[in-house]
């Protein structure tokens, strides 16, 4: 049924430290890992070794230069998948019922069986949530792992989206948004998460969170920005075998 | 957006066809027997060829039929119903013109208010995205039902008729231009929205996820067909409007009829890639461009 829930009372979803990504891409990789060989069709790649390579994924990592009034430009890399918003326009143009948003967790899934591959859901997604995969013609999206987090067969510590487990730098965050004593509620509170487009009215239910304020680095009198002082040399006296080569040196 | 030729020629040439079962349902020309059979094939040709067309574009087309399903909440799937419930109501008002030679009055209204509803929802699937703002206004409809009934008042030789739509279906297709080039920057959503990032500084986008393409790239991002737009604007508004008055205006003959027929197909199908061409999608902006 592509009509939306009027409330879930759970809402999953991810918290974005764009803070703290270090745009390796990790989450990239994990995620076309688990999720080409699990929930639907895999995620099928055109020409993969050939000359115009192309594929399709759930999450991808952008890079965006940021130039402040004032000071050096900042960098940041910034990962993208399905935002599982509350009022997914994706799901109300769905003409087969195949796009849904679950009552009980709020995650937004593609009944793939149902899907005509007509694209119209990627059209209405603001954020490029949803690529049509080109050999099974099915759309696909981000189902937030649906079959690791309630899955029992996997360690505990596994029962979370891959990208969240992999990121090598804490910077994904797995949770209930709709609970605001859970953790990744209390760290949106804490650190000011935002949504993203929220001029497009769709509620996304994952929180990116803004990166914080660069330390100053100090300037110095010719007017460039000098970095940290060198520090001191630890070692002044060598001893043993560099002892004996610098003494030796020296007498060249 | 990337202008498929399967939808161009699908929202063209069903909106003509639909177009001219609007006026034969209103009795316009009031015929039977053989010229109605003629007049009924054109129609249903354009119509139902442009349903085919547009199944082209799916990536499951043998699925088609759970289209249906959704009407509450899917301007697609009320397209669905609306075609099929027009082109049956038409298919029997059409055999009682052209076996029966009666005209069932009331058949035909309600098979053209279905032929009307089925242009307003193909142009309110365009018209509900607030990802493409130029798409995104009642103006689009508007369009669309302007081209759809002066083509069908064109193919169904009211000559008067035809001369008023042709004018007024230029002038919406203006003002939806105007209108539409300033929609973007007027919607709001910019780099800044899009990354979150805009109250640090000015945002640019650095480096793609990915060192090819991608479907969002192919499907969303089409810069090419815009370096032409205004010479293609003079050329569509010329062969959709302007020519095929002039010609309507000077003493009918057939072959003139036919040029003027040809003439606004040709231009619709300019400004219908133009709709495609034009459209900017605010996904783009997550790769610093339009």
């Amino acid at each position: 049924m592509t009509q939306l829930p009027a409330t879930t009372h759970k809402k999953l979803g991810l918290v974005i430290d764009l803070d703290t990504c270090v745009g390796c891409h990790a989450c990239v990789i994990s995620c076309k890992g688990w999720n080409t060989e699990n929930y639907g069709a895999p995620l099928s790649d055109q020409d993969p070794f050939g000359a115009d390579p192309s594929g399709t994924f759930l999450n991808r990592v952008h890079s965006f230069e940021v130039q402040p009034q004032e000071g050096t430009a900042q960098l940041f890399h910034f990962p993208k998948s399905c935002l599982h918003c509350e009022d997914a326009p994706c799901v109300t143009v769905c003409p087969t019922g195949a796009s849904y948003k679950r009552v009980e967790d709020g995650i937004v899934l593609v009944n793939e069986s149902d899907c005509i591959g007509c694209g119209l859901c990627a059209w209405a997604c603001p954020y490029g949530a949803r690529e049509l995969d080109a050999a099974e013609g099915v759309m696909k999206k981000c189902t937030l792992c649906v079959d690791r987090i309630y899955n029992e067969n996997l360690p505990e510590i596994d029962r979370e989206p891959a990208c969240v487990r992999t990121c090598p730098s804490n910077a994904r965050h797995f949770g209930d948004l709709g609970d605001p004593d859970s953790a990744v509620s209390l760290l949106v509170a804490a650190r000011g998460g935002m949504d993203l487009m929220p001029e497009q009215g769709t509620k996304p239910v994952n929180k990116y969170l803004p990166p914080r304020p660069k330390d100053q680095l100090t300037r110095q009198s010719n007017g460039t920005h000098s970095p940290a002082p060198l520090p001191e040399p630890v070692a002044t006296e060598a001893k043993g075998f560099l002892n004996w080569l610098d003494k030796t040196l020296e007498k060249l | 957006m990337h202008p498929a030729p399967s939808v161009i020629f699908f929202s063209t040439f069903s909106g003509l066809g639909f177009g001219l079962l609007i006026f034969l349902g209103l009795g316009m020309p009031d015929v039977t027997g053989f010229s109605a059979f003629a007049f009924f094939t054109i129609a249903y040709l354009l119509a139902v060829g442009g349903l085919i067309s547009s199944s082209f574009h799916l990536g499951r087309p043998e699925r088609a039929l759970k289209a249906f399903t959704q009407w509450r909440s899917s301007w697609l799937s009320r397209e669905a119903w609306c075609a099929v419930v027009a082109l049956i109501m038409m298919a029997v008002y059409g055999a009682g013109l052209v076996f029966f030679d009666q005209r069932w009055g009331l058949l035909g209204l309600l098979g053209a208010l279905a032929s009307l509803g089925t242009v307003f929802t193909t142009a309110m699937i365009y018209g509900q995205l607030k990802t493409v703002p130029r798409w995104n206004s009642l103006l689009t409809p508007a369009n669309f039902i302007s081209l759809c009934l002066a083509g069908g008042a064109l193919l169904s030789g009211e000559v008067t008729l035809a001369v008023i739509l042709l004018i007024v279906a230029g002038g919406i297709q203006i003002i939806t231009w105007l209108r539409g080039d300033t929609a973007f920057a007027s919607s709001g959503t910019t780099m800044a929205t899009a990354t979150g990032l805009g109250s640090i500084g000015s945002v640019r986008a650095f480096e793609p996820p990915h060192t090819g393409t991608n479907y969002l790239l192919r499907e969303f991002v089409h810069i090419v067909g815009r370096k032409h737009a205004q010479k293609l604007r003079i050329i569509a508004i010329a062969l959709m409007s302007v020519l095929p008055v002039v010609l309507l205006l000077v003493p009918f003959n057939h072959w003139i009829a036919v040029l003027a027929v040809a003439s606004h197909i040709a231009g619709v199908l300019t400004a219908r890639w133009l709709f495609f061409a034009q459209a900017e999608h605010v996904v783009g902006l997550y790769y610093g461009k339009r």
